[in-house]
């Protein structure tokens, strides 16, 4: 096989004395949607922002695209074309819809602003009717969709989505995960999913990795995991299908 | 404060009176001790104390009939409109949304002129005190809604760089003979270093850490004026401070003077219009480049960081330079602002820069709606202007006594008026942030071809 787009190597970090992450080992392919699960605190949130540098990783390795990026500062990690909707949504409230892509487009100067808004658009026609509303007025779930939609409007090779279903109704959540679907058959977009809605994002995955305490516990395919008995007595429970 | 309910029918009576009397006592207890007692010399000149119990009595009253006037109808008329659904825009007032700018800009610019017509007399006063000193804040103001508006970095020490430039004016046209001219620009550049000094200890902090330390930089910037004697001259300040030429041409009672040069009667108001122009130019430059600098990247980096700075790096903004930038940019008109105040006053020392300058300058960004230029500029004429005004105030001589003076009271009036309007607009006079971008009509259509999806 081919190296992998994004490699995490033995990677660790903690916030003061308090280890978060205790020796991460997990590959991204290109072309692959990736889950990572576990149970709250077990460090899904805390991997993705090692990815970007904050927390920095004071041990192992993180290499992108061939390049070492362990020690990059977090704007130079950005501009690599990794783009991430980060836990907690973090769109720009007294900036209008319209500004918060702009912001997310600043990232590639090289991308076609009006195509990838257009594109953008099209998978999420809701922001087209409120363009140049407030984003902190937008309901939770079209904040949602505007933290994914401005993480592409930088054109990313690698996208980093972090519970992006939380706190979505059903029917919201699987547009969500139709729309990453369909960024990836058609795109051939990487996607490296953190996830509470095991059973949706497992399904919709290449691969998963399971994550417990600040380790990688489990990995195999999608299918795979969501077979075993392991995976279905604690993050199943209630038979979400 | 106690919630006061409001059924549909109007506010229930019970708590209304409950809220007024609690207004009632905590005023009583507040001006018990400010207004009711007073320490007067009697005739051996020995400190009496005596009681103003009539004066206490109608302030609290007054106070009193405030708070019930506004629980009783402005409070279910706020909660009437917001269940309102809102109007649409009625056209005159979108007419003077668009055209107030304009307006207010033609305005100053043929202001001094129309003085001149209007108050032959006392044109002096009229365009030094309310308008030179006027522009001197609003080109402050806009400077710091720079750091303060647009970058939300919380800069309570901005008069450092009044100062700054101020004193680098100041001495080196002392000291080596610089026009006014060469030297406001290199003013500016100080300041602008000196807002990148600043810049570096403080980037990890925010908000109320970060006002502190900037707190404490604007009185080690007045301390270094005050102590560094061989320098500044210390308290006693400096003075003969080469005033600003029309070009090369001074303003004086010479044969080569200005009056003299253009065959007119020799009169200080040209100076006075002179300087009212230039720092109008200043302060229009100032607007002009903060409107540029807003539809650029670095000034979207601005807000952006403002908002969220996790956001901000992830989306690949520097926010080490941002930051900088915003200091050292808002920093450089400070600068410009202080070596202006130099050449007009003549005379400078430490205690112009002390801290209530800054805390005006901070309260007219925040009175102005934290980012709104056009909000500054009305702020700054309120709290400028309002405090001139009640210097002109002698009729009320004639009703508190001769030994008053409106000019003591102007701190109180200011808190009060602070207090007013951040009850009413808490967030400031202009609150609507003007979007940098305006859709074209292009996007707007391209953007609406998108096939809707209904669900
Ligand atoms: N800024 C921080 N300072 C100190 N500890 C932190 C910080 N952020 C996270 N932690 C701790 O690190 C651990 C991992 O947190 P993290 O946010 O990565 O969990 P998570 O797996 O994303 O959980 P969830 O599913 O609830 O989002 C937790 O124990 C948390 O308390
Ligand atoms: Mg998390």
């Amino acid at each position: 096989m081919t190296e992998p787009l994004l490699s995490i190597r033995g990677v660790k970090a903690s916030y003061g004395h308090v280890a978060a992450l205790k020796g991460v080992d997990l590959d991204v392919s290109e072309g692959e949607i990736v889950t990572l699960i576990g149970a709250n605190g077990a460090g899904k949130s805390t991997l993705m922002m090692t990815v970007f540098g904050k927390p920095r990783a004071h041990a192992g390795q993180i290499i992108y695209s061939g390049e070492d990026i362990t020690r990059r500062p977090t704007h130079l990690i950005a501009r690599m074309r990794i783009a991430q909707a980060p836990e907690g949504r973090r769109i720009f409230a007294r900036m209008s819809v319209y500004e918060n892509l702009q912001m997310g487009a600043a990232v590639n100067p090289d991308a076609d602003f009006e195509q990838n808004l257009e594109h953008v658009l099209g998978l999420f026609p809701r922001l087209a009717q409120r363009l140049h509303q407030r984003g902190g007025t937008l309901s939770g779930g079209e904040q949602q969709m505007l933290a994914i939609a401005r993480a592409l409007m930088g054109k990313p090779r690698l996208l980093l989505l972090d519970e992006p279903s939380l706190g979505l109704a059903p029917l919201i959540a699987q547009q969500i995960f139709d729309i990453i679907h369909e960024l990836n058959a058609r795109d051939r977009l990487t996607v490296f999913l953190v996830e509470q809605n095991a059973y949706h994002a497992l399904k919709l995955a290449h691969r998963g990795y399971v994550m417990v305490n600040g380790l990688i516990t489990m990995a195999g395919s999608g299918r795979d995991l969501l077979e075993r008995p392991e995976v279905k007595a604690a993050y199943l429970e209630g038979g979400r299908h | 404060m106690p919630e006061i309910s409001t059924t549909s029918t109007g506010p229930q009576f019970g708590p209304v009176f409950k809220d007024a009397a609690a207004t009632a006592a905590i005023s009583f207890l507040m001006f018990l001790p400010l207004i009711g007692f007073i320490t007067v010399q009697d005739i051996r000149n020995v400190l009496v104390l005596d009681t103003r119990w009539t004066l206490l009595f109608i302030l609290v009253a007054l106070i009193t009939a405030g708070r019930l006037a506004y629980t009783l109808v402005l409070l279910p008329r706020s909660a009437r409109r917001a269940h309102r659904a809102p109007a649409p825009a009625s056209p005159i007032v979108a007419a003077i949304g668009r055209w107030f700018t304009p307006f207010v800009v033609g305005f100053v610019i043929v202001y001094p002129i129309l003085i001149m017509g209007l108050v032959p007399g006392g044109a002096l006063k009229w365009v030094d005190n309310f308008g030179i000193q006027i522009l001197i804040y609003v080109m402050l103001g806009l400077g710091l809604n720079i750091v303060v508006g647009l970058a939300g970095l919380l800069d309570l020490g901005y008069v450092a760089f009044y100062a700054v430039g101020a004193y680098s004016y100041a001495l080196l046209a002392k000291t080596f003979g610089f026009s006014f001219y060469m030297l406001l620009p290199l003013a500016g550049c100080l300041a602008a270093f000196w807002g990148i000094i600043l810049g570096f200890p403080v980037l990890r902090l925010r908000g109320d850490y970060l006002a502190i330390v900037t707190l404490a930089f604007g009185e080690i910037i007045r301390l270094v004026l005050v102590n560094w004697v061989d320098l500044t001259n210390g308290y006693a300040g400096i003075s003969g401070i080469p005033r600003p030429t029309f070009f090369g041409i001074p303003f004086n009672a010479n044969d080569d003077g200005f009056a003299a040069v253009f065959g007119l009667p020799f009169t200080p108001i040209y100076r006075t219009i002179f300087l009212y122009y230039l720092i109008l130019a200043l302060v229009l430059l100032t607007a002009f480049v903060t409107i540029r600098l807003r539809r650029l990247p670095v000034g979207r980096a601005w807000e952006a960081l403002r908002e969220d700075e996790i956001a901000c790096r992830s989306l690949g903004i520097n926010t080490t330079s941002t930051k900088l930038t915003a200091f050292s940019i808002g920093a450089m008109f400070g600068g410009f602002a202080g070596s202006f105040f130099a050449a007009r006053q003549g005379f400078i020392s430490p205690e112009t820069f002390n801290f209530l300058e800054s805390a005006t300058i901070v309260a007219i960004v925040v009175l102005g709606g934290m980012g709104s230029q056009i909000g500054v500029a009305v702020a700054a004429v309120a709290m400028v202007g309002g405090t001139e005004i009640l210097r002109e105030l002698d009729w009320l001589k004639d009703i508190f006594g001769q030994e008053f003076d409106p000019g003591q009271y102007r701190m109180l009036l200011f808190g009060f008026a602070m207090v007013i309007i951040m009850v009413f607009k808490p967030r400031g006079l202009v609150s609507t942030r003007e979007p940098s971008v305006a859709l074209t009509e292009r996007k707007m259509i391209s953007a609406g071809m998108v096939k809707e999806g209904h669900g």
